[in-house]
């Protein structure tokens, strides 16, 4: 079972050999569980998750199970023991995040070559099975039992997806194959147990069978239903309770974290005045940041768009030079080679006005992105100062701000703001939108 | 009014905040009357109380925190918006909450507060925006100008637009004025109106926010998972 393209043999990063050797790896858990790996896989994800937890190449245990196939079906056996017993995981060996993998898995659509393959030689196999039974009158029960093998095969591959797409969460619409697999899994059992008592001879009670047995699982469901009911409620609110519980958790784990230690901080440095008013903005600026970002996890790394690298320059500068920068930002783009220096200019401009008219009260930030230019204002309420007086040889304002937006296409105005204080503008004009 | 100057000098406000901590300091640093002119008359620390408060001395100015137990500020306001119709005594809501977050202000503000300031403002500044509420004037935080800004930014529309809902061109310079930190003697200066004029635009953004416009809000809300 050759897959399209055969992954490289070699000790996948987690071997049990240099476990001992590295340090211990947080996002690993200690003891290593098997899982079938939901990624890559071919049928079931057997054959990898196996290779991932022996350190094996798949390859090989793939050749394997194949091989013992040859033996009386004991490769296929096995395989459908470790399918039905091993639960879906994300572990497997390392490469099986190959870009090949990862787009046909994204893109959710139809079966790579490798699938094909696999489920070929999984009927190679199967044919070679039978072949070595006997297919006398007292076998003839074989077929039946194959039909439900499949059947069964089909709804538990169907299960496996749900899960992983609710890993995913690729829920877009798609309810119609599922339902389709569904069912054709279930046609398939029935009519290999219908098939299995009609070998067996007891066709001519065929229907009296079937009321037999409808009536069974009637009585069946009419006993058991409440309990299950009962139970399928009590599991969904243990669960709500179990996320809430680990909310919780993260809350006070997060609070511990900044909260208290910066607490611990302030009181250490109480009679710092300075010190203190550093320590509370800057936990108050993050404990905001997590609180109220849609998918606040409160560490963000590079700043991917204009208004968050604004934000983070002022929090920079804040933090730096213990002046307060408020920030307000208007709308947001990208970040592209003309606002990375737009927002250096900015940084600078902060900085100065940290510096120099900090003793005002706090430097006040403004950016608007709008749909043809980017504009940025810094405001302190300091002494304000002249270009003209500024010597011939201070570079800070005509280099980094002025020559800066110039050199890059924009524009730097400086001004005395009324009421006292500088302002900085900064303009840029937005690249055509592509 | 016999007496109109000691009547403008003094103001009657009630607290609403569920920290008795964050009543005292603001106390403390309004509530001298001889100096700074606030009366603090009342207090209060949930909806209920507030409430009752509210409607037993009729401030003219009422400081709400946001997130209160019982429903929130915006039940206050709800439940006080006979008495803030008043033509003739009005209350007056100003929102003083340390939460900038977008959905608190807009959430506020629709219900019918005159202003939103966060916990950061210094005392001085409270006590003139209290002034200004209670004119009837509209105080924006910079934050609040930037987030109106935004919501109505999808609407970026010509001024001559017959619909009343979108910001003029002139509201809108006002609203990037106050966004940028400038206080309204500085817009008027700026822009050669008068300080009444700089009010009536934010009034009227008010307004027009609070009323109208749900239709792009709710658009804009959806936009950031608000809602």
């Amino acid at each position: 079972m050759p897959p399209s393209s055969p992954p490289p043999p070699g000790p996948p990063s987690g071997t049990p050999g240099s476990a001992f050797l590295t340090p211990p790896d947080p996002s690993r858990p200690g003891v290593r569980k098997l899982y079938r790996s939901s990624e890559g896989r071919m049928v079931g994800g057997v054959a990898r998750g196996l290779a991932g937890h022996l350190g094996l190449p798949v390859l090989w245990v793939r050749a394997l199970f194949l091989v013992l196939t040859a033996f009386n079906g004991i490769g296929l056996l096995l395989y459908a023991a470790f399918w039905f017993f091993v639960p879906l995981g994300v572990g497997g060996v390392a490469e099986a995040k190959e870009p090949r993998d990862a787009r046909s898995w994204l893109a959710g659509k139809r079966p790579d070559k490798g699938q094909i393959m696999a489920l070929i030689a999984l009927a190679v196999g199967t044919g070679i099975l039978v072949d070595n039974l006997n297919l006398g009158a007292a076998n003839r029960a074989v077929w039946p039992v194959l039909v439900i093998a499949l059947g069964v095969a089909l709804v538990w591959r169907q299960a496996d997806n749900a899960r992983k797409a609710r890993w995913v969460e690729m829920s877009h619409g798609k309810r119609f194959w599922p339902l389709v697999r569904a069912a054709g899994g279930v046609v398939l059992v029935v009519a290999g147990v219908t098939g299995f008592i009609v070998v067996r001879g007891s066709g001519n009670h065929l229907g009296g069978a079937l009321q037999a047995a409808l009536a069974v699982l009637v009585g069946v469901a009419l006993l058991a239903g409440p309990y299950l009911v009962r139970m399928a409620q009590d599991l969904s609110a243990e669960r709500l309770m179990r996320i809430r519980a680990q909310e919780r958790a993260e809350v006070a784990a997060h609070v511990h974290d900044s909260v208290l230690h910066t607490l611990t901080l302030i009181q250490r440095n109480a009679e710092d005045a300075r010190e203190v008013a550093r320590l509370a903005r800057a936990q108050e600026r993050e404990l905001r940041a997590w609180l109220y970002r849609p998918e606040g996890t409160g560490r963000e790394e590079e700043p991917a768009t204009f208004a968050d690298a604004v934000r983070a320059a002022a929090a920079e500068v804040e933090d730096a030079h213990g002046v307060p920068v408020e920030v307000v930002c208007v709308g947001d783009c990208p970040l592209d080679e003309h606002l990375t220096p737009q927002t250096q200019a900015a940084r600078e401009a902060m900085v100065n006005a940290a510096k120099y008219g900090g003793g005002g009260g706090p430097v006040q930030v403004y950016a608007e992105v709008e749909e043809d230019r980017v504009f940025v204002s810094v405001r302190d309420h300091g002494p304000g100062f002249d270009l003209d007086q500024v010597p011939e040889d201070r570079m800070g304002v005509r280099q980094s701000i002025i020559g800066r937006m110039e050199r890059n296409g924009g524009t730097a105005r400086l001004r005395a703001a009324p009421g006292g204080g500088t302002e900085v503008e900064l303009e840029m004009e937005r690249v055509a939108a592509s | 009014m016999t007496t109109p100057t000691d009547d403008q000098r003094r103001v009657r406000v009630v607290l609403v905040d569920d920290h008795r901590m964050f009543r005292t300091g603001v106390q403390a640093e309004i509530g001298a009357t001889e100096e700074t002119g606030v009366e603090v008359v009342g207090e209060a620390a949930d909806v209920d109380q507030a409430v009752a408060v509210v409607t037993a001395t009729r401030p003219e100015v009422v400081l709400l925190d946001v997130h209160l137990p019982g429903g929130g500020g915006v039940e206050v306001l709800r439940r006080c918006a006979a008495l803030s119709a008043d033509p003739d005594r009005p209350v007056r809501f100003l929102a003083l909450s340390v939460s900038d977050a977008a959905e608190d202000v807009i959430g506020v503000i629709r219900g019918g507060a005159r202003g939103y300031v966060t916990k950061t403002i210094t005392g001085p500044d409270l006590v003139n925006s209290i002034f200004r509420v209670r004119e009837g004037d509209a105080v924006f935080s910079p934050r609040l100008a930037g987030f109106v800004l935004d919501a109505f930014a999808s609407t970026d529309a010509p001024p001559v637009d017959e619909d009343l809902d979108r910001l003029t061109q002139r509201e809108r310079e006002v609203l990037r004025l106050i966004a940028r930190g400038y206080a309204y003697k500085e817009i008027a200066k700026q822009l050669f109106i008068s300080v009444k004029t700089v009010e009536s635009h934010v009034s009227a953004v008010l307004r027009k926010l609070q009323l109208s416009n749900r239709h792009e809000l709710t658009r804009w809300a959806t936009a950031r998972r608000l809602v």
